[in-house]
C-alpha cells in the first residue's frame, strides 16, 4: 500500500564532503554526554549527584513536567559532570565511560503486550524520548494516543545521512520497532524515498508513502501536511529511523541499545564517512577518524548546516542528529560583495547570481552575507516552503505575538526546522527560525 | 584590498561600541558595507546563507533603471533641440540632458539619504537600501523643468511622511516615489501639467508645442505620433517615461533575476488591455478611440507598472494577490485617464490607490486560507466526536 508524494517547492543545496558510504565502528570515546537543549521546553530535574555510578540504562535526570520520562546513561561508568550555565542551567551531563554493565529489562513479544506495558517499558528503559509529539516537536505526552505516528528515511537537508544505506542491514530491528509502535497508535505513516524501491519500501504494518522532490520534502512536516494534517487538539508522534532500531533492539536484547550512527561531513572534512557510535559520544575523537583539522577556525553543528545546533570538538553528539556537519567560519570581509552576480561561487537561490547555472557541489562557510533588514521583497519564502501556509504572514504573527493568529495561519503544522530554507534564502537576513522557535513557547506558556 | 580595510578599520574605529561616536555607526556603517560585505557570521538560526541580501537587490533595480534613464536624458535634450530646429548630435543632445537631469538626482539623493541617515542614527537601525532605488525613481518622473528645491521639498515629503512616520524601509503603505511626485503634482500643478513643462527651457521659447499625447488626447487635439514613436520614446514626457523600449529591457531583467513580480506586471498589462478594448468598443471621445495597444506604451503606464507597481512594500504581498492587484491598476489607470482628464495620466493614482488597497486583497487571499484550515479542523472533529 505505497501512495506517491511529490513535493514541488524548496531547493536541495548541494555542498562539497558528502559523507562516502562506509560505516567505520567507533572506538569507544571517554566520555560520553546528555544535552538537555536538545529536547525543546524540557526542565531537567537530576536523579543523581556528581562521581555516581551508573550503568548502561541507568536514569540520570528525569522531565520536571512528567518525572515518568526519564533519560537514561548510553554507557556504564562514572557521571563526571554536570555542567552549568547562567541561572544554573544545566548545558551537559557527562559521563566518564568504563566497564560493560547494562541494565535488562524484561521484554516479550510487543504483539502480546498491553499499551500501557509498552508505554511503560519504553519510559523505563529511556527509549521515550525517541518519540516526539507534534505540535511543537516535544517529548511525546505519555497519557496521550496520536492519531498517527511518522517516520520519515527521506532525508533531504545539505549533506543529509542515507538512511536506506546505514540500516540496510537492521531493517528486521527496525520491523521490529515498527510492530512496537503499532501497539502505541493505529496507523503509521513511513517516508521513503522514491527512488529506493528495495529497503525501507519492504516494510510492513505501514503506510508506506513515496516522497521525492527537493528539501524540506523529507521533513515530517510537510509528509504530515499533505497526507493526514494536523488540526486543532490533534497530536501526531515522529520518530527518527534509527530510534525505530534502536526500540527494535530494546525488544531483542532488553537493553537501552543508544546506537548512533553519524555522518561526518563538510568540506574541511578529510575523509567524511559514517561512524558507529553512540548517543552522546565525543566529537573529537569523530574528528580524528574523518581527519579533520581542529586547529583551523571550523564550524561544527549538531545536525544540518540550515537548522543544527553549533557544537565545540570537546563536546558531544546530539541526542536525535545522525550527521556533524563541519564548514569553515566565514568571519571575512569580502570586497563589492553585494554586486550582482558577483561570488557566484556561494550558493545561492537567487537569480541576482549565476550560482543557480553550476550544479557541483559548493563550499559554504558561516558569512551572513550581508545585514539584517526590515523585510521586503515577498514571495521568496513561499518558493522554498511547501506547504498550504503563508510563511512570512505566519511570521509576521509570531512577531507580533498574536496567538489567535498563528493559530489560523498555521503554528500547530510547523517547527523552527521548517523554516532552515527561509532563514538561508530570504533576502532581509530575518532569523526565520528564532522567531517561530519563541513562537512555540509563547504557545506553550499561554495555550499549553 | 587589505589596505583598504586596514584604513577603514582606523576610521571606525572611534564609532564602535563605547567609543565617542558610537551613536553614528549606522551612518560609517553604511559607508563601510557598500565597499566590503562585513565579516559577520551566523549566530543563530540557519548556520549557511545566501548570497543575496538587500543590497544587491536594490542595486539590481538600479541596473534595470539605467536603460531608461539614459534614454530619458537624451530625449530630453533631444525634446529641446528638436524645438529649437536646426542641427544637433547625439552628444549634444545628451549633455544638454545629463546638464538638467543628474543636478535633479544629485539633489534627490542628498536630500533623502540625509534624512534616511538622520532617522538610521535616531532609531539606532542601520541605513535601509530601499532609498537608493526612490531617490533614482523620483527624478525620473518628475518633468524636467520643475525647479530644484520642488524636488528637495517632494523628496522630504515623500520619506518623512510616506516612509518614515510609518516605520521606515519595509512599513510604508504607499510607494515613496510615487508619493513624491503626487505631492509636486497638486502642490504646484503649474510646474506638473500643461504644454510647456515637458519640454526643457520650453518657457523660454515660443511656439513651443510640447504637449503630451494624453494631455492633446484630452484637450480633444489630433495626435502627430505614431505607435513606433511611442514605442521608442522620442515624444514629450516625464524624463524616464517616455520610452516602452527601454522600459521592456529595464522589465526583463528585473524577472530574470526574480528582483519584481513578473505576475504584477503581467496583471498589469492584461488589465490595461482589457480596460483599452473596452473603451475602444465604446468610443464616445477621442481618448476612448484610442487604440488600446497605444495606452500601453504611451504616458507612464509602462513605467508605472514595470517599476512603481511590483515596490513588494507597497504591493500586494501574496502571490493570488499580486494577479489581482497587477490587473486592478491596469484597469483603473486607463478608467482614470479616460474618464478624468483633469489627470491625463492615470497610472500614479491608480497605483497609490491600490497601494491603499494592497492589504485588502492580501487580506482576503490569507482569510481564504485560514478558512481552508477552519474548514479542516471542523471536520476532524466531527471524526472523532
Amino acid at each position: 500500500m505505497s501512495k506517491g508524494l511529490r513535493i514541488r517547492r524548496g531547493a536541495t543545496i548541494n555542498l562539497k564532503g558528502k559523507a562516502e558510504k562506509i560505516i567505520q565502528e567507533s572506538a569507544p570515546s571517554s566520555t560520553y554526554a546528555l544535552l538537555p537543549d536538545d529536547f525543546f521546553a524540557l526542565t531537567p530535574k537530576m536523579h543523581l549527584k556528581e562521581g555516581a555510578k551508573v550503568q548502561a540504562g541507568t536514569p540520570v535526570f528525569y522531565s520536571k513536567s512528567n518525572p515518568r520520562i526519564q533519560f537514561v546513561s548510553p554507557v556504564s561508568g562514572t557521571l563526571k559532570a554536570i555542567v552549568r550555565g547562567a541561572k544554573r542551567k544545566i548545558l551537559e551531563v557527562i559521563i566518564e565511560a568504563n566497564g560493560t554493565d547494562a541494565i535488562t529489562h524484561k521484554v516479550g513479544n510487543p504483539q502480546s503486550m498491553k499499551r500501557e506495558e509498552i508505554v511503560a517499558l519504553l519510559l523505563e528503559s529511556g527509549c521515550w524520548p525517541f518519540i516526539r509529539q507534534r505540535p511543537y516537536n516535544v517529548i511525546a505526552d505519555p497519557e496521550v494516543t496520536p492519531k498517527a505516528i511518522y517516520i520519515s528515511t527521506y532525508a533531504t537537508a545539505p549533506l543529509d545521512v542515507d538512511f536506506e544505506f546505514f540500516l540496510k542491514d537492521q531493517l528486521e530491528q527496525f520491523q521490529k520497532g515498527i510492530d512496537v509502535l503499532n501497539q502505541l497508535t493505529s496507523t503509521i505513516y513511513l517516508a521513503t524515498d522514491q527512488n529506493y524501491r528495495d529497503g525501507f519500501a519492504k516494510i510492513e504494518n505501514v503506510n508506506q508513502i513515496a516522497v521525492s522532490g527537493p528539501h524540506p520534502a523529507g521533513n515530517e512536516s510537510i509528509i504530515i501536511h499533505h497526507t493526514n494534517p494536523l488540526a486543532m487538539h490533534e497530536k501526531v508522534w515522529t520518530i527518527r529511523p534509527e530510534d525505530v532500531v534502536n526500540i527494535g533492539l530494546l525488544f531483542e536484547t532488553g537493553q537501552y541499545a543508544a546506537q548512533r550512527t553519524i555522518a561526518v561531513a563538510g568540506s574541511p572534512v578529510g575523509k567524511p564517512h559514517y561512524i558507529k557510535t553512540k548517543i552522546g559520544a565525543q566529537i573529537a575523537p569523530l574528528c580524528e577518524m574523518t581527519q579533520v583539522d581542529t586547529q583551523t577556525n571550523l564550524r561544527y553543528i549538531n545536525g544540518d548546516v540550515l537548522t543544527g545546533r553549533q557544537t565545540q570538538p570537546q563536546s558531544h553528539i546530539g541526542f536525535y542528529n545522525n550527521l556533524l556537519s563541519i564548514i569553515p567560519e566565514g568571519n571575512q570581509y569580502r570586497m563589492f560583495g553585494w554586486m550582482p552576480f558577483k561570488d557566484s561561487n556561494i550558493p545561492s537561490l537567487s537569480k541576482t547570481s549565476f550560482s543557480w547555472l553550476f550544479n557541483s557541489a559548493k563550499e559554504v562557510d558561516t558569512n551572513l552575507n550581508g545585514e539584517e533588514r526590515a523585510l521586503v521583497v515577498t514571495g521568496e519564502m513561499e518558493k522554498v516552503f511547501p506547504m498550504d501556509i503563508y510563511p512570512m504572514q505566519l511570521l509576521k504573527a509570531c512577531m507580533t505575538g498574536d496567538i489567535e493568529k498563528m493559530e489560523f495561519l498555521g503554528i500547530y503544522e510547523v517547527i523552527p526546522e521548517d523554516f532552515g530554507l527561509i532563514d538561508f534564502a530570504n533576502t532581509s537576513k530575518i532569523e526565520a527560525q528564532e522567531i517561530i522557535k519563541n513562537a512555540m513557547y509563547l504557545m506553550l506558556k499561554e495555550v499549553g | 584590498m587589505s589596505f583598504i580595510r586596514k584604513k577603514l578599520d582606523e576610521i571606525r574605529r572611534p564609532f564602535e561600541k563605547g567609543q565617542k561616536w558610537e551613536k553614528f555607526a549606522p551612518a560609517i556603517n553604511a559607508f563601510d558595507t557598500f565597499l566590503f560585505v562585513p565579516n559577520h557570521t551566523t549566530h543563530k538560526g540557519a548556520h549557511v546563507r545566501d548570497a543575496v541580501d538587500l543590497k544587491r537587490t536594490m542595486i539590481t533595480v538600479v541596473l534595470a533603471l539605467m536603460p531608461a534613464l539614459v534614454y530619458g536624458i537624451y530625449n530630453t535634450g533631444y525634446q529641446h533641440f528638436i524645438q529649437l530646429g536646426g542641427v544637433f548630435t547625439f552628444m549634444d543632445a545628451f549633455l544638454h540632458g545629463a546638464m538638467k537631469v543628474v543636478p535633479m538626482i544629485i539633489v534627490s539623493y542628498v536630500v533623502g539619504l540625509s534624512i534616511e541617515f538622520a532617522f538610521a542614527v535616531y532609531r539606532g537601525h542601520e541605513v535601509n537600501e530601499g532609498y537608493l532605488v526612490t531617490g533614482l525613481l523620483i527624478p525620473m518622473i518628475m518633468p524636467v523643468d520643475i525647479p530644484l528645491w520642488m524636488v528637495a521639498i517632494s523628496v522630504a515629503f515623500a520619506v518623512l511622511i510616506a516612509k518614515e512616520a510609518f516605520g521606515g524601509t519595509g512599513m510604508n503603505i504607499l510607494n515613496p516615489a510615487l508619493t513624491a511626485r503626487a505631492f509636486a503634482f497638486f502642490a504646484y500643478p503649474t510646474y506638473m501639467s500643461g504644454n510647456k513643462v515637458w519640454v526643457s527651457e520650453a518657457t523660454t521659447l515660443d511656439g513651443v508645442s510640447g504637449e503630451t499625447i494624453l494631455g492633446s488626447l484630452a484637450a480633444g487635439q489630433e495626435v502627430s505620433y505614431t505607435t513606433m514613436d511611442m514605442f521608442q520614446g522620442g515624444i514629450p514626457g516625464s524624463i524616464a517615461e517616455t520610452s516602452a523600449l527601454c522600459i521592456v529591457v529595464g522589465a526583463l531583467m528585473l524577472i530574470a533575476t526574480g528582483v519584481a513580480s513578473w505576475r504584477i506586471m503581467v496583471g498589469g498589462v492584461i488589465g490595461a488591455s482589457i480596460m483599452g478594448f473596452l473603451f475602444n468598443l465604446w468610443g464616445a471621445n477621442a481618448l476612448m478611440q484610442f487604440d488600446w495597444f497605444n495606452h500601453l506604451v504611451v504616458g507612464g503606464f509602462a513605467f508605472g507598472i514595470v517599476f512603481m507597481a511590483t515596490d513588494p512594500v507597497s504591493a500586494a504581498q501574496t502571490e493570488k494577490g499580486k494577479w489581482v492587484y497587477g490587473i486592478l491598476v491596469g484597469i483603473f489607470c486607463i478608467m482614470i485617464r479616460v474618464f478624468n482628464p483633469a489627470y491625463p495620466e492615470g497610472v500614479m493614482l491608480a497605483i497609490l490607490l491600490m497601494n491603499v488597497f494592497a492589504p485588502t486583497i492580501d487580506h482576503y487571499v490569507v482569510e481564504a486560507n485560514i478558512n481552508r484550515r477552519k474548514k479542516r479542523w471542523a471536520k476532524a472533529q466531527l471524526k472523532t466526536a
